[in-house]
Parts: structure tokens; C-alpha cells; sequence
């Protein structure tokens, strides 16, 4: 055997389990950090000539009647500003006061959410991940039906897909708490991408396991598992890092405006090709050994 | 076999030409003549949302109302000479206004909505409620019974010809005129308020002067028929007329969704997204040459040929490309390897099992297309779910752009990975190369 994958399996659950109890121990703590478009408010994206450091603009913005606002800089003297709901009066009256202060400014980017319309946002996005959430487990059922056990099968497939969303979604947890990070449309929007990664690199991996059973009846079901991640490992990990090439691209070149879907893709890709190598299968076998000795099933 | 093969590789080729002559130039394409059309946010301009107030409306009269609101916002906005701008009503009460590369000001914008009625308010004594309060003092509607009501003078009883002219001192001057129930109350109103001032309110605020203080003319003789307000900026003044004769909205409107995006931001955001998919298409190219050598050039190949039909694609159907679309777009890049990865994979297995190359290629492609048609079915559930939430929210244009693209990106890899690269790989059947398995199937010698 070349690698044994298999004989590690608790290495693994152990890993995944560190992972997942950190994220959630700061989704108890922290949270998430709703951005404007489920919270409601307003986002200025702020590019100063001068320079301009985020401690003096933060003071500045208190001075003005805007304490305890998010600031996030997002290039050379540009920052984000996470305000109220400004009226345009408002936003008049502080960009003259931030230009009295710092010079000229050009504002690149302005938005206002009202309270209505983020309710709304924020309900159709969990009603979105809801039918996501059905129409996988549906898609799933069907995908398994050939298999030997289609139930178990579904299952691990469900396990890996809530290890992955978990990690990524802890781990945006621990992104707000720290440096303020807010979840926005193109998080839901990474999220579902995710969710749709992970099942699909682990059907393939199943699927493989699925055909050896039928080629290869001598070996026990832990030998035939491992055997078909060592020939899917080399797919697994080529697909995932082509794409993890375009989501760095992303993360490099475009930057702060795709950072939360590009952080939420680099994350979940990497949980997704895990879990499905090295969660997935295992829990089957483990399943498996579990009923051991019920039947000579495999 | 191979005859057939040319036949579809001659078509691919065609297909490729074809695409390419929609694609390039950029701009405008030498088939189809179309550029690329960007969202808002990759062009700059505006997405406002407005909702309309209409608890003072019947029931019957709400649909006729928002129509009427849609004209007069698009007869404000047609003369700002914004090229493509979107007005259009959303469910009952809500009107969407995009106007693409423009940058307008928070005053514009201001104007854009405003209901343009003047309301007239005279002096409130100590005990009487106010409903406006400025340094001038405190001010209440001024009103006069007519025909035993009770009526506020606002310039609802303007004649729709108002006009500006030049006055004294190069002032310029608004003049309007009352129709016969507006002369009766500006009758009653101003003789009695002779040597008083008469204040003009829009909304909750006075109306300003070019001076930024409230304007309020003292009343020094009776008004019948005609009326001049002096003191407005020519700007102000010129919008101004033109509401009240004939843009006059029925009624408030409120912003719920604004967003705003500089032109320069946007074209930002084109060169970078090109420069990230540029950058990652070379380093996965790299990287299926490194790893797969001769099959992982002619999959290179078909990622160019995967790249020019998407974006003909895009300029056809057309899809409006945002920053979201283009992640969707780069995102599917890496995955439209992914089917190229499972075939190779595979034709890398039955090369091992002592086949020849066009019985791996075949076997390769058949295996493993139960894989590469399971495992995209999940995109394309995520895809549609995600087109559905894009359409039911106020912003839209990011997940739509993204389902949207990332769906166009995945159903064309497969057709790409199964036609164009077995057609490519095919063409080497029968070679002299084919007998060097190793040029398409390397780290053979490691099992």
C-alpha cells in the first residue's frame, strides 16, 4: 500500500475537531458581524490625497459625531467607512468635515441600506440557503441510490458538507472578532459556491469507492476505501489547487471588494478537498466497522 | 474514426474562429459589434431604490400615482444626458433608477426626488403650534377660508408657466401665476399680511437663496394674480421652474437603497479582475503542462479556446458583467479544468494498465464522464438557487452576475474538456507519438 490514508483516520477527526471547536467557541463569543445589506446602514469608500493614518481618521470621525464607526483601510490612503443610515445631508456636512481635516477626498464608493430593505436581504439569504440546503440533500439521495448504502453514504456526504460550511463560516467568526470583518451577499454567495464544492469532490470520491467494491471483491472495505483515495488523491488535489490558483489571483490583484467571497472560497476549497478525502470516507469506515460482525456486508 | 475526428476538429476550429471574431476586438466585436456590457459597479454610476409614500392615495389611485411618478423621474432625469438609464417600477411601491457612468452630486441627486411643492407659512404667535422654525422665528401654513374651508397656499395653485427672467441688481427672478382658487386664498392671505414676511417652505425646510438663508419676502402690497420670488441661485432656480410647471411628483418618495459607485473606481476594477484571470490562467496552464505534459498542453489549449467562448457568450446572450460576475467568471476558470484533470487521471490509469493511448483516451473519457456530469449538477443547483435570490433582493446585481457567469463558465468546461481536448488529444492517435505513452501520462513509472 502506498499510502495508507485509512490507518489515520483519528488524526484526522482530531484535526477537523480542533478546527471546528475554536470556530465555533468565537461564533459563541463573537459571532457574526452582519455588513449593511442584512443590518442596514451606510459604507463610504473614502481615497484621501493626502496622507492619512486610520487612527487620525477615526479621531477625526468621532470629532464629526461618528464615534465607535468600523474603519477598514483598503488601499493607500483609502479606507472603508461603516457608518448609520446617512441622509444626503449628512453625508455632505461629514465629507466637508473630513476634508477641512484632511485635505481632498474623493468618495469611490457610497452606499445606503435602509432597515426595510436589509430585513428583506437577510430573510431571502437564509430562505436561499435554506433550498440550497434541500435541494443538495435531494441531489444527494439521488446520487446515492446505486450505492450499496445509500443511507450511510448521504450521510458522510451531509457530515462533510457541514464540517465545511463550519469551518468556513468559524473561521469568519474569528475574522469579525478580530479585525472586524462583516458577512455580506458575496459571503452567502461563497458559501453556497462552497457547498457545492465540497459535494461535488466528494461524489467523485465516492463514486470511485462505489466502482472498486465491485471490481475488487477479495479485499476488506477498509483496504478498497483506501485504495480509492490514493487514485481520486491526485485528481482531488490538482482540481482544488487550479482553483485555488484563480481564487489567490483574485485575492491578490482585486482585493478588498471580493475579499470576503475570495477568503470564504480559499477557505472552504481547502476544507472541502479535506473533508473529502480524509472525513468523508473515514466515517464510512468507521461506520462500517461499527455494525461489523451484523453481517458479512461490505 | 480519425476521419470522423477532423471533421469535429475542423468544426471546433470554426466555432473558435467565429468566437473569437465576436470577441476581439474588445470594444466592439467583428462579428456581432458589441463591447462587453458592465455593471454598474465595473462602470461607476448610480442604483437608487425609492419607495413611495402612498397612505394618502385610495387604493385605485396607487398604480396610476407610481406611473405617473415614473414619468416625471424619467422626464428629470432624460435632460442629465445619461446614456442607457434604467427607470422602472418594482413590486407596488417602489421605483429602481440606474444611471450607468455617471457621477452626479449629493444636491442632484437630492433633486432627482424631490416633490417640488412650495408651501407658503406666515409668522405663528407665541401660543400656536409651528410647523416650521428657522432665525427667522417660528411659522405656521399660511392659510384663508374659502368657501368655508380651511386652505393652506402652497404652489399647488401655480398655472403651469412659471418662468425665469432677470431682475434688479442681476437677480433672477421665479414668476409664477395663481389659478382662480390660489388668486382668492394669495388675496385673503397677503392682505393680511401687509408689511409682514411671507415665508416659502419645501418639505420640512425653508426654501434657500443663493445666500444660504431662508428666503422670506416681506408682503408690500396685495397679490392677486401674479408672483416673483427672488434670491435663488440660477441653479436652483432653473430646476426649480421646470418642476413646478410640469414635474411636480404626486407624491414623497424615500430612498431605501443607494449606491453609488465613481467611474473610476469601476475601470479599476476592470484591470484588476483582467490582470487576477490573466495571472491565474498562466499559472494554471503552468501547471497542467508541468503535471501532465503533452495532455496538459492541449488542455492549455482548450482553456484558451474554453476563455474566447465564454466571453463571446457573454457578449451575445449579453450578460452584464460585475465584479462578482468576473469572480464567477475566474472562479469557474480553475474548475473548468477540473473535468480536463478527471479524463486525464483516468487515460493516466488504463495507459498503466497496458493500453494502448486511443483505447486510453476512450476509456478515460467515458469513465469519467459520469463523474465530471455528477459533480457539476451541484454547481448548477447552487447556481439556479443563487439566480433566484439575485432576482427576489433589492441588490440584485452581484449574486445574479455571479450565478449567472459561473453557470455560463461550468456548462461550456464541460463541452470544452469533452470535445475539444478528446478532439485534440485524437488527433494524435495513430502518430508516432502515441507510442510514447509517457509524453501524455507521466509519473507512469511510480506504481
Amino acid at each position: 500500500m502506498m499510502f495508507d490514508i485509512v490507518g489515520k483516520r483519528l488524526w484526522f477527526f482530531l484535526i477537523s475537531g480542533v478546527v471546528i471547536l475554536i470556530g465555533v467557541t468565537s461564533l459563541a463569543t463573537f459571532g457574526l458581524k452582519a455588513g449593511i445589506e442584512f443590518s442596514s446602514g451606510s459604507m463610504m469608500t473614502v481615497g484621501f490625497e493626502q496622507e492619512v493614518d486610520q487612527a487620525g481618521l477615526r479621531k477625526e470621525l468621532a470629532s464629526l459625531g461618528y464615534a465607535n464607526v468600523i474603519i477598514q483601510s483598503v488601499g493607500e490612503d483609502e479606507f472603508l467607512i461603516r457608518l448609520p443610515e446617512l441622509s444626503g445631508g449628512a453625508k455632505t456636512e461629514l465629507e466637508a468635515g473630513l476634508a477641512a481635516r484632511f485635505g481632498t477626498l474623493e468618495v469611490r464608493e457610497f452606499d445606503i441600506v435602509s432597515p426595510m430593505v436589509a430585513a428583506e436581504t437577510a430573510q431571502n439569504a437564509a430562505i436561499a440557503v435554506a433550498i440550497a440546503a434541500i435541494g443538495i440533500l435531494l441531489y444527494i439521495t439521488w446520487a446515492f441510490h446505486r450505492m450499496p448504502n445509500p443511507f450511510h453514504y448521504g450521510t458522510c456526504a451531509i457530515v462533510a458538507l457541514v464540517h465545511d460550511t463550519l469551518v468556513a463560516v468559524g473561521a469568519f467568526s474569528i475574522l469579525g472578532g478580530l479585525l472586524d470583518w462583516e458577512i455580506n451577499l458575496m459571503f452567502v454567495t461563497g458559501i453556497l459556491a462552497v457547498i457545492g464544492y465540497s459535494v461535488n469532490n466528494t461524489v467523485v470520491v465516492f463514486d470511485r469507492i462505489r466502482e472498486n467494491l465491485t471490481k475488487d471483491a477479495k479485499s476488506g472495505f477498509e483496504v478498497v476505501v483506501n485504495n480509492s483515495l490514493v487514485e481520486t488523491l491526485s485528481r482531488s488535489l490538482n482540481t482544488s489547487l487550479t482553483t485555488l490558483f484563480m481564487v489567490g489571483a483574485l485575492l491578490l490583484f482585486v482585493g478588498p471588494s471580493i475579499q470576503n467571497f475570495a477568503v470564504v472560497l480559499l477557505i472552504g476549497i481547502i476544507a472541502g478537498t479535506y473533508s473529502s478525502l480524509c472525513i468523508a470516507p473515514q466515517l464510512l469506515v468507521v461506520w462500517k466497522k461499527g455494525r461489523r460482525g451484523k453481517a458479512g456486508e461490505r | 474514426m480519425p476521419r470522423r475526428n477532423t471533421q469535429v476538429f475542423i468544426v471546433a476550429l470554426i466555432i473558435f474562429a467565429l468566437a473569437a471574431c465576436v470577441v476581439l476586438p474588445v470594444e466592439e466585436g467583428l462579428l456581432g459589434k458589441r463591447g462587453i456590457r458592465l455593471g454598474l459597479d465595473l462602470q461607476g454610476g448610480i442604483h437608487i431604490v425609492y419607495r413611495a409614500d402612498l397612505s394618502s392615495l385610495e387604493p385605485g389611485e396607487r398604480d396610476g400615482a407610481m406611473d405617473g411618478v415614473k414619468e416625471i423621474l424619467g422626464n428629470r432625469i432624460n435632460p442629465m444626458g445619461v446614456t442607457e438609464p434604467l427607470i422602472q417600477r418594482q413590486g407596488s411601491d417602489r421605483i429602481v433608477v440606474e444611471l450607468p457612468g455617471l457621477s452626479i452630486t449629493d444636491k442632484e441627486k437630492e433633486r432627482l426626488s424631490r416633490v417640488a411643492i412650495l408651501e407658503f407659512g406666515e409668522l405663528a404667535a407665541e401660543d400656536e403650534e409651528a410647523k416650521w422654525e428657522n432665525e427667522l422665528g417660528r411659522w405656521k401654513p399660511a392659510t384663508a377660508i374659502i368657501d368655508g374651508e380651511e386652505k393652506v397656499l402652497t404652489s399647488r395653485y401655480f398655472r403651469e408657466n412659471t418662468y425665469i427672467a432677470p431682475g434688479d441688481f442681476g437677480r433672477i427672478e421665479l414668476h409664477f401665476e395663481w389659478d382662480e382658487e390660489g388668486a382668492q386664498l394669495s388675496k385673503e392671505i397677503t392682505s393680511r399680511l401687509i408689511k409682514k414676511p411671507l415665508g416659502i417652505f419645501e418639505g420640512d425646510n425653508a426654501l434657500l437663496g443663493e445666500d444660504g438663508r431662508p428666503i422670506a419676502p416681506t408682503v408690500q402690497a396685495v397679490i392677486v394674480d401674479r408672483g416673483v420670488i427672488t434670491g435663488l441661485s440660477l441653479n436652483e432656480v432653473t430646476s426649480l421652474s421646470q418642476q413646478l410647471n410640469a414635474g411636480r411628483l404626486p407624491v414623497p418618495l424615500e430612498i431605501i437603497y443607494d449606491q453609488t459607485v465613481s467611474p473610476i473606481l469601476g475601470s479599476d476594477f476592470v484591470d484588476m479582475s483582467v490582470k487576477a484571470g490573466l495571472i491565474g490562467i498562466v499559472i494554471v496552464m503552468l501547471f497542467m503542462i508541468f503535471y501532465y505534459r503533452l495532455s496538459g498542453v492541449l488542455a492549455s489549449l482548450a482553456l484558451v479556446f474554453y476563455g474566447t467562448l465564454v466571453m463571446a457568450l457573454f457578449k451575445l446572450i449579453p450578460v452584464t458583467l460585475t465584479l462578482a460576475g468576473l469572480g464567477g467568471f475566474i472562479l469557474s476558470i480553475g474548475m473548468a479544468v477540473d473535468a480536463n484533470v478527471l479524463i486525464f487521471e483516468r487515460m493516466k490509469e488504463e495507459i498503466r494498465a497496458g493500453r494502448t493511448l486511443g483505447a486510453a483516451i476512450e476509456a478515460g473519457f467515458n469513465r469519467a464522464w459520469t463523474a465530471i456530469r455528477d459533480s457539476n449538477v451541484t454547481t448548477f443547483i447552487v447556481c439556479g438557487i443563487l439566480y433566484w435570490l439575485g432576482g427576489s433582493i433589492v441588490a440584485s446585481a452581484p449574486v445574479m452576475g455571479f450565478a449567472l457567469t459561473l453557470f455560463i463558465g461550468v456548462a461550456v468546461s464541460m463541452f470544452t474538456a469533452i470535445v475539444v481536448t478528446r478532439t485534440l488529444l485524437r488527433l494524435f492517435v495513430g502518430t508516432p507519438l502515441a507510442q510514447r505513452t509517457r509524453l501524455f501520462s507521466p509519473h507512469l513509472g511510480r506504481k
